[in-house]
């Protein structure tokens, strides 16, 4: 395995891939890349709904639409999807508890759905979410924003929206840090076989 | 010339070692350094000796259940175990109500010639409570039957039992009964306390025991009969019989080893190999019950060995039958529970395994003293023994045994009944 | 969490997680057409009812196909069982079948614990679903979920549970329950239908029991009652003198429950039995969450069904 060594070690053997200021700008680069994408606004174009992954899908729904107001003065509806129900990997880890689903008031039907996750990996859970969404309501389409996109797809699904490609590997954990859920903001590699 | 000698063991753990030598089934000599001049030599140097043990309370399930114990398997268990003489209880299917069933299983114990089998008659025809057997036919028949008991079943009638009692006075025998009122008893599955209630398990007071105990002393001390109690499992049956006796009434009891080691806290598993009739009870009573027994309110220890078959106990609890293997383990229950703290001494052991049960079931040649010119019964004892009980490896064609993997003191190397080895070192010989 | 035989020993931080995934899952499903989840795809659910209990097994048949599993029921009439088979055999016959979990309902106290010894080699849960007059350990998280619903909270209320204590598998459920999450539970009775020793049984160490043969003290002080079925063989086993002194002293009539607080919950496990243990008004009353407990059933044994079978294999 390459070395890889940019960056200052983190204490607990990770490293900082984004700082708090790096994932500010990321966001906003991402809310304008929304805008645009979607004609946000524009006669005719569907109406946009962000609906953020529990746990740290939700904050970044949340920051997406509030910088997204700042740039467009549009307010776009944010709501959250669990797709803990959904997931094929349930027996792979300890029981999870259960995320919260809150569909915005105005619902899904015939919205342009924008999901959106943290960390884009295996893409085992975007699957889930489609099923999820499914069973939820009728959206016009479907597109999906995500803060990091790690590589090592086992699933034909990709992103509409990256913050930033991370080449990792497989053994190696991304680990995306909100204010709202961590106390700081920040994106974390931490190395194959290293423990916290 | 002796057939046997018999080197270095201790008579009732007491004195310098000793030389016992048998001849004609009969103890010829004790010493020091006897000849042996060709005799079998048992080297028991270490162990002690004790008179041959006697259970006043055995189910060898012959005839009916040979599934799961006959005769032959039931007296190999029981020399094994340190016993000479066992009494075999009537619930046998058909009941041993007449001569004929008694006979049958007399004959058959002295066929198989490991143990005494004393057949034990039913007090009432069929177990069932109502019409008295025919005490005095069984009496007199050739097994001579001398205790009799409805055991599995109580002989709840005061006035049958008090018939009971009279009748039984011209015979010299004595009516052994399983105290348990039935209708304090309907749906019974455990002892009726905390923990059985917790468990959802109806309960099996400790008063359904004692008000009929109670009752029993009463009658017997009015007829002047004789009354032995089955299976004391409670401290309110020992002050009743603390009370009894000191009123002069002819009672005497047993305790089980199962009520003197094990207590309810077992249940939380609902496994049914710990299900009993008298049900486990609480540490206080079984405290209690070591108590009497070392001041003999309590007068003898039997085993109420009950084998049942695994389809029988690998159930649910309340579909399981009550009862515990116990002729093997009986004698390192006596030592973990009464010598080892301190509450009998090897004489003492020798009185509730032995001499006393042979005395109320009225034995001439059973728990007699180890002396010359006194029958060769005996059993020898390694008190720094320990074995780890398994079912399996048990005589018994059952393997319902709730000591499963426990480490127990006290291993019985050796058993003699009249000068003949029935059992040493864990085989049967005879 | 492997098995769900009690509540006794049931840690509370497993109960509110239990009750928390109940909570997610009505939300999830509020307003659905398609009530039903992929979670438990390609699992096999096998109830096993030894005793009658439409409404049980319909909650747990329609709790595991919600939630996709494959449901089968067995039921003690049109099985082996009614030829003599030892529940041994059937349990093991069962699990070698290919169930992931087998719900029993069984008139022998602990017969779930003893299956749940008999399948420990092949991996199988077990859900108690009522054993003997043991428990009933489902039943008293739907009424704890009821009693979350209605009152925002359990530890600090105070329950009374009225009646049939003795022969009460839901009793005693709810005992360990409740008391694990805080609550005061007053079991109210005439002494003959009050187990040995209840009052020492050991409990939650957050909550606390105690034990009252009057109700009318106990009602202005209530959170919530709960009433307990007054079984027809009870009344006619001498355990009171009469179905009317009983309704007299224990039932619960409309004046009764007007002394109740605006607030309490008044809950039934059923079914009920109208003018004797309560009456009809009270049942239909506002304050009444029998319904509610019903529609918590489902979504509590979805959870249960989660948590045994949606984690990873759990050998503790």
């Amino acid at each position: 395995m390459p070395p890889r060594d940019r960056g200052a070690p983190e204490p607990a053997g990770q490293r900082e891939l984004l700082s708090a200021g790096d994932v500010a700008r990321t966001i906003a680069r991402m809310a304008h890349q929304v805008i645009e994408k979607t004609s946000l606004g524009a006669s005719g174009a569907s109406p946009v709904v962000l609906l953020g992954i529990p746990t740290r899908g939700a904050p970044l729904a949340a920051r997406l639409a509030a910088r997204i107001a700042e740039f467009s003065d549009i307010g776009v509806p944010v709501g959250t999807l669990d797709v803990t129900l959904y997931r094929d990997d349930l027996r792979r880890k300890p029981t999870r508890p259960l995320g919260a689903t809150a569909l915005p008031p105005g619902g899904i039907e015939d919205a342009l759905v924008i999901l959106v996750d943290d960390v884009l990996f295996s893409g085992r859970t975007i699957r889930a979410a489609l099923d999820a969404l499914r069973d939820a309501g009728r959206p016009r389409a479907v597109q999906l924003a995500v803060l990091v996109d790690r590589g090592h797809r086992e699933l034909p699904i990709r992103a509409d929206y990256v913050g930033k490609n991370v080449p990792t590997a497989r053994a190696e954990e991304v680990n995306v840090l909100f204010e709202e859920t961590d106390g700081r903001d920040a994106v974390l590699l931490r190395r194959a076989g290293e423990r916290a | 010339m002796s057939s046997l000698v018999i080197r270095g063991a201790q008579p009732y753990g007491e004195g310098e070692p000793v030389d016992i030598a048998v001849r004609d089934g009969v103890i010829a000599e004790i010493g020091a350094r006897l000849d042996a001049d060709g005799a079998e030599v048992i080297d028991a140097g270490g162990l002690v000796a004790l008179p041959g043990f006697v259970d006043l309370h055995t189910h060898l399930r012959e005839p009916g259940r040979e599934d799961t114990e006959t005769i032959e398997s039931g007296s190999r268990a029981a020399a094994l175990g340190g016993y000479t003489a066992v009494f075999a209880m009537a619930n046998t299917d058909p009941v041993a109500d007449n001569a004929v069933i008694v006979e049958h299983v007399w004959r058959r114990g002295r066929e198989v010639g490991l143990v005494d089998v004393h057949p034990v008659g039913a007090v009432t025809v069929g177990l069932k409570g109502e019409k008295l057997a025919e005490l005095g036919t069984m009496a007199r028949s050739a097994a001579r039957v001398r205790v009799f008991s409805d055991d599995g079943l109580c002989v709840a009638d005061p006035l049958i039992m008090r018939r009971a009692l009279e009748y039984t006075k011209a015979l010299d025998a004595v009516i052994a009964q399983h105290a348990e009122e039935p209708r304090l008893t309907v749906g019974a599955q455990a002892h009726e306390g905390e923990l059985a209630a917790r468990l959802g398990l109806a309960g099996w007071p400790a008063v359904a025991e004692e008000s009929i105990v109670a009752r029993d002393c009463l009658l017997a001390l009015h007829v002047g009969a004789r009354l032995h109690v089955c299976h004391v499992s409670t401290e309110g049956t020992a002050e009743v019989l603390r009370w009894a006796k000191g009123r002069g009434t002819r009672v005497s009891a047993e305790v089980t080893p199962h009520h003197l080691l094990l207590d309810d806290e077992r249940l939380t598993t609902y496994d049914p190999v710990n299900k009993v009739n008298p049900p486990l009870r609480t540490s206080t009573d079984a405290k209690a019950l070591r108590a009497a027994l070392a001041e003999g309110t309590v007068d003898c220890v039997a085993t109420d060995h009950a084998p049942h078959a695994s389809q029988d106990k690998d159930c649910e609890w309340s579909a399981a039958r009550p009862g515990m293997l116990g002729l093997q383990t009986a004698l390192p229950i006596v030592v973990e529970t009464m010598v080892n703290p301190g509450l009998l001494d090897w004489r003492g052991v020798a009185r509730v395994m032995s001499e006393r049960p042979a005395e109320i079931a009225g034995l001439p040649d059973q728990g007699r003293p180890i002396a010359v010119g006194e029958p060769a019964t005996l059993t020898l004892v390694d008190p720094a023994g320990r074995w780890t009980v398994r079912g399996a490896d048990l005589a018994s064609i059952a393997a319902n045994t709730p000591y499963e993997g426990m480490e127990l003191p006290g291993v019985v190397v050796a058993t003699l009944l009249r000068g003949a080895v029935t059992a040493r070192d864990g085989k049967v010989t005879a | 969490m492997r098995h769900l035989l009690s509540t006794d020993g049931l840690d509370p931080a497993t109960a509110l997680a239990i009750l928390d995934t109940a909570d997610g899952l009505k939300r999830t499903l509020l307003g659905r057409e398609v009530r039903k989840l992929p979670t438990l795809r390609g699992r096999t659910v096998i109830t096993m009812f030894y005793e009658n209990s439409t409404r049980t097994r319909v909650s747990f048949e329609i709790a595991g196909k919600w939630m996709s599993a494959d449901v089968v029921n067995v039921s003690a009439g049109g099985s082996s069982v009614s030829k003599g088979e030892s529940l041994r055999d059937t349990a093991l016959t069962l699990a070698a079948a290919g169930a992931d979990c087998v719900i029993v309902r069984h008139p022998a106290s602990g017969a779930a614990h003893r299956i749940a010894g008999w399948l420990a080699a092949a991996g199988t849960s077990v859900v108690n679903a009522g054993d003997g007059t043991h428990e009933h350990p489902t039943q008293a998280l739907l009424d704890a979920a009821t009693l979350r619903d209605r009152l925002g909270r359990i530890d600090g209320r105070r329950v009374a549970i009225v009646g049939d204590v003795l022969h009460s598998r839901v009793a005693r459920s709810n005992v360990h329950l409740l008391t694990s999450l805080g609550a005061e539970v007053v079991l109210v009775a005439p002494p003959t239908l009050l187990p040995v020793g209840v009052a020492d049984w050991p409990v939650g160490a957050a909550g606390s029991l105690r034990v009252s043969h009057e109700l009318d003290p106990e009602l202005p002080t209530l959170d919530a009652v709960m009433m307990l079925r007054v079984q027809a063989e009870r009344m006619h086993g001498g355990f009171f003198p009469s179905a009317r002194e009983y309704a007299i002293a224990y039932g619960l009539g409309e004046a009764r429950a007007r002394m109740l607080p605006k607030h309490a919950v008044v809950l039934h496990p059923g079914p009920m039995l109208r003018g004797m243990e309560i009456a009809a008004a009270v049942a239909d009353s506002p304050r009444a969450a029998i319904t509610d407990q019903v529609a918590n059933g489902v979504h509590v044994r979805m959870a249960v069904l989660y948590h045994l079978l949606a984690g990873e294999e759990d050998n503790s």
